[in-house]
Parts: structure tokens; C-alpha cells; sequence
């Protein structure tokens, strides 16, 4: 499965559109991250904790749209965009989306 | 008295260690920098017709940063008289560059020579006591690398 945030890939054919695929995840936070990033809250810094959390639910959002894309059956998916909301004041939404299309070449 | 004393404490500790923390930090981005300027990140859309490359991936890079006590405090300060939020600025600055870093690590280590269409996204993580209290922020670059 391609993931590209291109509209075109260079030397591929787009054959067929097979329309819009998403994933999300929502992800709380455990209470010992949270008191880590209340102590880096007062020196400043990168909270490692927040930083690893996101990127797994991130890569879990991007795994639900691939999978949705594998069911239409596509091999692609194009201009992927990703977005970001908090829900509660606990816990964040990281959303991916993208066409899901069949390439050829 | 004794919340003044903790105050105090707590401004003093976010002053040296969040100077600590920065200068260190944009060392760090410099030199990082200089070692990954030979994969451009390219912000454009459509690539050119004649870069044919044999593989295209999805890179990405995040990082969340979060702001010392004592500039928090300034900021709030500021907050009263209005003008530029220096302590903020410097935290996005730092934040933006990180995750741009990040992303064309994960280019490089994939022996890719360009990332096409870089795309940042930041979002302000609530900690969920105050409703104003920027406490931290996100940001994620990501972008098309382009191997071949």
C-alpha cells in the first residue's frame, strides 16, 4: 500500500477513484505521564511521554485508514492530510484522511 | 507567605533550568540542521516532471514542547499590556524546527534525497486546570519523501 501526500505520484497512473478513506483514534493519557508533564511544566522541555503518545496514535489512525483503503481495494492512497483535536481536556482525536485509488504503472 | 516562597522557588527553577533547557535545545537544532541540509524539504505541491523517483513514502515527524514557569509568567504579564510574546515565539520557533528535524531523520535513515509537499500542523495541548493556560503545544511536519 502506497501513502503519499502527493495528489500525483510521478510515473503512476491513477486508473481508478475509489473516494474518500479515514481512521481515527482517541487516546487519553495515564496519570504518570501526566504528573511527569506537570514537573516539565515548570522547567520547560520536550515531554517525551506526550511526544510518543501522539505518534502512536497517530500511526494507529493511519492504520484504520489504511485498512478502510484495503477493503474498497485500493493499492494507494493520496494526498493524506492529518488533523488534531482535543476532545476533552484528558484526551486528543488525531484524525487521518485521503483518496483511496488504484494505481497502475 | 509560604505560596510566595513557592512561588519564588518555582519562578527561579523555571528560569535557570528553562534557559538551561533552550540553549541546549538550539544547539542541538543548529547542528542538526547543518547535517541534514543536503535532503531539502520542499513545500510545493506538484512535483516536476522530470524527478522520476523509484519510490515514494510518507515521512513524518512530531514533537511536544512545553513552555518553563517563569516564561509562562512573563507571558502572562504581557498578556496585560499587549506586544509580541517573545517567550511563545521562541517555544513555536523551537517546536516547528524540532519536528522538521524529525521528519527528514526519518527521510534520511529511509536514504531518501528530498521531502515534497511538507505540510506543519500545530495544536496548543490543554492541561485542563485553567481555560487560557497554553501549557504546551504539538506540532507535526509531514511530507512525501521522495527515494531513488
Amino acid at each position: 500500500m502506497l501513502l503519499t501526500n502527493l495528489e500525483i505520484v510521478p510515473g503512476h497512473r491513477i486508473v481508478k477513484h475509489l473516494g474518500l478513506v479515514q481512521g481515527s483514534s482517541v487516546r487519553a493519557k495515564h496519570v504518570g505521564r501526566d504528573f511527569m508533564a506537570g514537573l516539565k511544566n515548570i522547567f520547560g522541555g520536550e515531554l517525551k511521554g506526550y511526544t510518543e503518545l501522539l505518534q502512536e496514535s497517530r500511526q494507529e489512525a493511519v492504520d484504520r485508514m489504511q485498512e478502510q483503503a484495503r477493503a474498497v481495494g485500493a493499492n494507494a492512497v493520496l494526498n493524506i492530510r492529518f488533523s488534531t483535536s482535543s476532545v476533552t481536556a484528558g484526551a486528543a482525536e488525531l484524525f487521518a484522511y485521503g483518496t483511496a485509488v488504484v494505481l497502475e504503472g | 507567605m509560604a505560596d510566595l516562597i513557592i512561588f519564588l522557588t518555582l519562578l527561579a527553577l523555571g528560569y535557570f533550568f528553562g534557559r538551561l533547557a533552550e540553549s541546549r535545545h538550539y544547539r542541538s537544532i543548529i547542528k542538526r540542521e547543518k547535517a541534514l541540509a543536503r535532503i531539502p524539504a520542499i513545500a510545493s505541491k506538484i512535483p516536476s516532471p522530470d524527478l522520476k523517483p523509484q519510490q515514494t513514502v510518507l515521512v513524518t515527524g512530531s514533537v511536544v514542547i512545553s513552555v518553563d514557569y517563569f516564561k509562562r509568567f512573563l507571558a502572562g504579564l504581557r498578556n496585560l499590556v499587549g506586544g509580541r510574546v517573545k517567550s511563545y515565539e521562541s517555544l513555536v520557533d523551537r517546536a516547528r524546527r524540532e519536528a522538521v528535524l524529525r521528519m527528514k531523520d526519518q527521510a534520511r535513515v529511509k536514504g531518501a534525497s528530498l521531502v515534497f509537499n511538507v505540510k506543519l500542523e500545530t495544536s496548543s495541548i490543554s492541561q485542563g486546570r485553567r481555560e487560557n493556560s497554553i501549557g504546551s503545544i504539538e506540532v507535526l511536519a509531514y511530507g512525501t519523501a521522495f527515494i531513488n
